[in-house]
């Protein structure tokens, strides 16, 4: 028999081992190319399925990890309580990765507490946030990340100012911020990559066009609107060790800046029009500032730091999983309870 | 004071202090001293919802006969609080005695009553203590005086104080100094003129001294525990501040790594979810709440009970509605607990009745979470969960963790068709994998949405109904592995008391007055929900049922009368809701007046 090797990985999966349920989205979604984008990066870095946990909250977004990686362990929890669960499910396995798919209404309004806080604690996962600016599973409402002025067929005009994820993300001490349109598959798959490979959390807010109730050609999360506007900071590219020496080959030296990751991985960013600097925090809070006031679409690595350690390493847990730990490990001895109820008075 | 007047080992004696002022130290050292002693003693603190300035509350309850409940009247008032002097003075018993600070000048209007003044000004002048410290220290001298005319044992004082202070020389040598200096004043000044003496015993033998909360992280500890997350509340906090101080002595393995992870998270919604995502993934989970933190988690149980994820949630009740009275006890959250969650839900409620249950319960807990992949209740209060009791030292859990029904990799190598959802062994419990299982079959999609026996997505009514309908029949299987109730039919008699949790010692009181005054009762306390089938066989047996508890609308009541509603004209509710814990006085009282009717 032969074996057609171009269509493995290098664990020896075909695309197929990485794929989910047909959709159920709405044709022409944007969280459908996320999805694929989801799939083909998975695929290309040789990820063990099994080795994913899949986690979710309540909404259109948060369905579409039914559409990926099918051999993985998924929750789809609750409206807005995606975070505190991947963070109670990651203390169980730390050799798992954890990737998230949330919204922008269960991220930036009933989520926001959860997830500023998931931030903070620099908890291990890929948070993916599917941004449209309006609530599709409900028929279309406002959301808090719509622009202010946005009409909306039986809404009216939205009178308030949205909410910023990456801002609301780096001013919660955020270890890794990125923003991609749904419409530019390259970044979006090389930003999962590069995110699935940070040792901490990681932002993903990604523009993605909801093509039944927001996808006027002048709204902001709209497809024309992103074609025309989307301002990419950097080419980037996710640079496993194996393919350290490629660089050199597709970009001109003094172009391109590397990000060192944990685990020797790379972020390699090629400049294009500024300099932009993703390690300086200060920089990407003015860039934010900047685009909002110009309502311009910018994309790319925002914000990255790479020592800071995650959640999971500060609780210095045990070298075999806590889900496989037994009686023995987990039960304190006879002479221990002798002890405390000497002490007991 | 002559021989026959004397009353040894049988009295009450209240502490009235302002909060904050440090009176804990002092009260705890009473309480402890006399149970060195080997006198059976209880000690209960009411405490205002303030960090400082408010008056408070300390009673210990000395009785030779053991009971510890809590008692409406006290024979010996100590008085260092201006603002609730004249309450307190009036407040003693006749024949009792009324300790006080002499730099209170409130005139005494009481001839019928022991009084006796303490320089406590005067004493801590004369120490070294630094004056940030004097005021604690201050306390230590009605310690002394009524160590000295009660007859309690300096050194059992002093052993108290080693404890306390974790035997640091320097604290415990200021503290039992006052506290000498306080009983030699005594000696020399004061005349003896009440009958209330303490005298050794050996009734505390095998007993411990302890609260609820420290007992039920203790007890997770041993049952296994491997993920708490909670958010500060009161009274549950000191729960979780328990597995803190002992999580990191008792279950490091032997390279000092961490068997467990405890997690202070942003509110009571992430606490649970933190709780059901670990649970999920295979953690022995636990979050412990009290009400306000409980209507919070509703969200998160609702769906731990149908996506079927074990975790334990700990309920240290406190009066509500709403904020209600925070520092006070209660039983109110019962039938809440019981249909928490939107659509049809029934819940599994343990409900332990004392310090040494809530030591047991916490790894019952974690057994029946794994064993029936359910959330797990266990409902506490403030009485049982912040005081100090006497209780049997704890017991090593004699049989293994029960993990429930898992499938490893190898597991899922001999099974060919595997369902998460699919009920095998026909007690509604299925099946579950773990995050981290690397068979291509073991992943599985968990919701909250509708799902078939294979987890997927579905609207199919028929799916649907046999889903709850497996979801009914796993609750029939809960109830034949909960704890039993206690049953006592000694009394062979047509009365019946049914009670449950902390109102345990109150009733047991009660039993042995009612007695003698010509009402024996059988006795049935419920220690879990879904009701064994014990109780339906004991109300059965019994021509009238009191069912005592501590809340407003007896809720025990309402639920027992669903249960079994041909029998709902034997049940007569007792119930009390105005922040204290019963006394055995008010339920006799309570069911003398209803059984004359």
């Amino acid at each position: 028999m032969v074996i057609n090797l171009s269509n493995t990985n290098q664990i020896g999966l075909t695309k197929n081992d990485y794929k989910g349920l047909p959709s159920s989205l709405c044709q022409g979604c944007g969280h459908n190319s996320i999805a694929n984008q989801i799939i083909t990066a998975c695929y290309e870095l040789g990820v063990v399925p099994e080795e994913i946990m899949k986690f979710s909250g309540i909404g259109c977004s948060s369905k579409s990890p039914a559409y990926f990686l099918n051999r993985a362990f998924g929750f789809n929890s609750l409206h807005g309580r995606m975070a505190p669960l991947a963070t109670g499910a990651i203390f169980a396995d730390t050799s798992l990765k954890a990737l998230g798919v949330s919204g922008d209404g269960d991220t930036a309004s009933i989520g926001m507490s959860g997830f500023k806080h998931m931030v903070r604690r620099n908890t291990p996962m890929v948070y993916i946030v599917e941004n449209n600016g309006v609530y599709g599973l409900t028929k279309g409402q406002f959301s808090a990340t719509a622009e202010v002025g946005l009409n909306l067929k039986h809404q009216g005009t939205n009178p308030y100012m949205p909410v910023d994820i990456c801002m609301e993300a780096i001013i919660s001490n955020a270890t890794f911020v990125a923003r991609s349109f749904a419409g530019d598959a390259k970044q979006v798959k090389e930003l999962i990559k590069a995110a699935l490979n940070h040792n901490g959390v990681a932002v993903l807010d990604i523009i993605s066009p909801c093509v039944t109730f927001n996808n006027q050609v002048n709204a902001f999360h709209s497809y024309t609107w992103g074609k025309d506007h989307e301002a990419p900071l950097h080419e980037i590219s996710f640079v496993p060790r194996l393919d350290e020496i490629m660089i050199e080959d597709d970009f001109l030296p003094g172009t391109v800046t590397e990000v060192c990751m944990h685990d020797g991985y790379m972020i390699a960013l090629k400049k294009l029009e500024k300099d932009y600097d993703p390690t300086d925090r200060w920089q990407a809070l003015h860039m934010l500032e900047e685009s909002q006031q110009n309502n311009w679409l910018v994309t790319g690595l925002i914000y990255i730091e790479c020592d800071r350690p995650p959640l999971t390493e500060r609780h210095n847990l045990t070298s075999t999983p806590l889900n496989r730990l037994t009686d023995k490990e987990l039960r304190p001895t006879h002479e221990s309870l002798d002890q405390i109820n000497a002490n007991m008075y | 004071m002559s021989e026959q007047k004397k009353i040894i080992n049988d009295f009450s004696i209240t502490i009235a202090t302002v909060n904050g002022s440090g009176s804990q130290t002092a009260n705890t050292t009473i309480l402890r001293a006399l149970f060195k002693m080997g006198i059976p003693v209880s000690g209960k603190n009411l405490f205002p919802s303030n960090i400082q300035g408010l008056p408070t509350w300390y009673t210990i309850r000395v009785n030779k006969d053991g009971f510890t409940a809590r008692r409406d009247e006290h024979e010996i008032v100590i008085s260092m609080n201006q603002a609730s002097f004249m309450e307190d003075l009036a407040s003693v018993l006749p024949g009792g005695a009324f300790y006080y600070a002499d730099h209170i000048t409130f005139p005494i209007n009481r001839t019928d009553i022991s009084v006796y003044p303490m320089p406590i000004k005067e004493l801590i002048k004369n120490t070294d203590v630094s004056p940030t410290l004097r005021d604690y220290i201050a306390n230590m001298v009605y310690v002394g005086v009524l160590a000295n005319i009660l007859g309690i044992d300096i050194e059992k004082i002093q052993s108290a104080l080693d404890f306390h202070f974790k035997g640091k020389p320097k604290p415990i040598e200021s503290n039992i100094n006052m506290v000498k200096a306080g009983a030699e004043w005594s000696a020399a000044n004061l005349k003896k003129t009440d009958p209330y003496l303490v005298e050794p015993m050996d009734k505390t033998k095998g007993l411990i001294m302890a609260d609820g909360n420290t007992a039920a992280a203790l007890g997770a500890i041993y049952g296994g525990l491997q993920f708490e997350a909670w958010y500060p509340i009161t009274p549950a906090s000191s729960l979780a501040e328990s597995l803190n101080e002992y999580l990191p002595k008792l279950r490091k393995d032997p390279e000092g790594k961490s068997t467990y992870a405890v997690v202070q998270a942003e509110d009571e919604l992430s606490a649970i979810g933190m709780a059901v995502g670990a649970g999920w993934a295979g953690l022995r989970s636990m979050t412990s709440t009290s009400g306000p933190g409980l209507s919070l988690m509703t969200e998160y149980a609702g769906m731990a009970y149908f996506a079927e994820v074990p975790i334990v949630v700990w309920d240290v009740q406190r009066m509500g509605p709403s904020t209600g009275l925070p520092t006070r006890t209660s039983q109110g959250d019962l039938t809440f607990t019981y249909f928490m969650g939107h659509g049809d839900t029934q819940n599994v409620i343990l409900l332990p009745g004392t310090v040494n249950e809530c030591f047991e319960f916490g790894s019952t807990a974690l057994d029946l979470a794994e064993r029936l992949q359910t959330p797990i209740f266990v409902l506490s209060d403030l009485d049982l969960g912040m005081n100090q009791w006497m209780t049997n030292a704890f017991r090593y859990p004699d049989k293994p963790l029960d993990r429930g029904k898992v499938l490893w990799e190898e597991d899922l190598e001999k099974i060919t068709d595997w369902g998460r959802y699919r009920d095998v062994d026909g007690d509604g419990i299925p099946y579950r994998t773990l995050p981290g299982n690397r068979h291509p079959r073991a992943g599985y999609f968990s919701r909250g949405t509708g799902h078939n026996e294979y987890a997927v997505y579905s609207e199919n009514s028929k799916v649907w109904e046999s889903n709850m309908n497996r979801l009914r029949l796993k609750y029939k299987t809960a109830r034949t592995i909960v704890p039993k109730p206690i049953v006592d039919n000694s009394e062979n008699s047509e009365v019946g008391i049914i009670t449950y949790g902390s109102n345990e010692p109150a009733v047991y009181e009660a039993r042995t007055i009612l007695k003698n005054e010509g009402i024996p009762c059988d006795y049935l306390r419920i220690r879990a929900l879904p009701f064994a089938e014990e109780v339906n066989e004991f109300v059965q047996a019994h021509k009238r049922v009191y069912i005592v508890e501590t809340n407003h609308d007896g809720q025990m009541n309402q639920l027992i009368t669903m249960e079994l509603p041909d029998k709902a004209t034997k049940f007569r509710s007792v119930c009390l809701d105005n922040g204290f814990s019963l006394s055995a006085r008010w339920v006799k009282e309570k069911i003398c007046a209803m059984e004359a009717n």
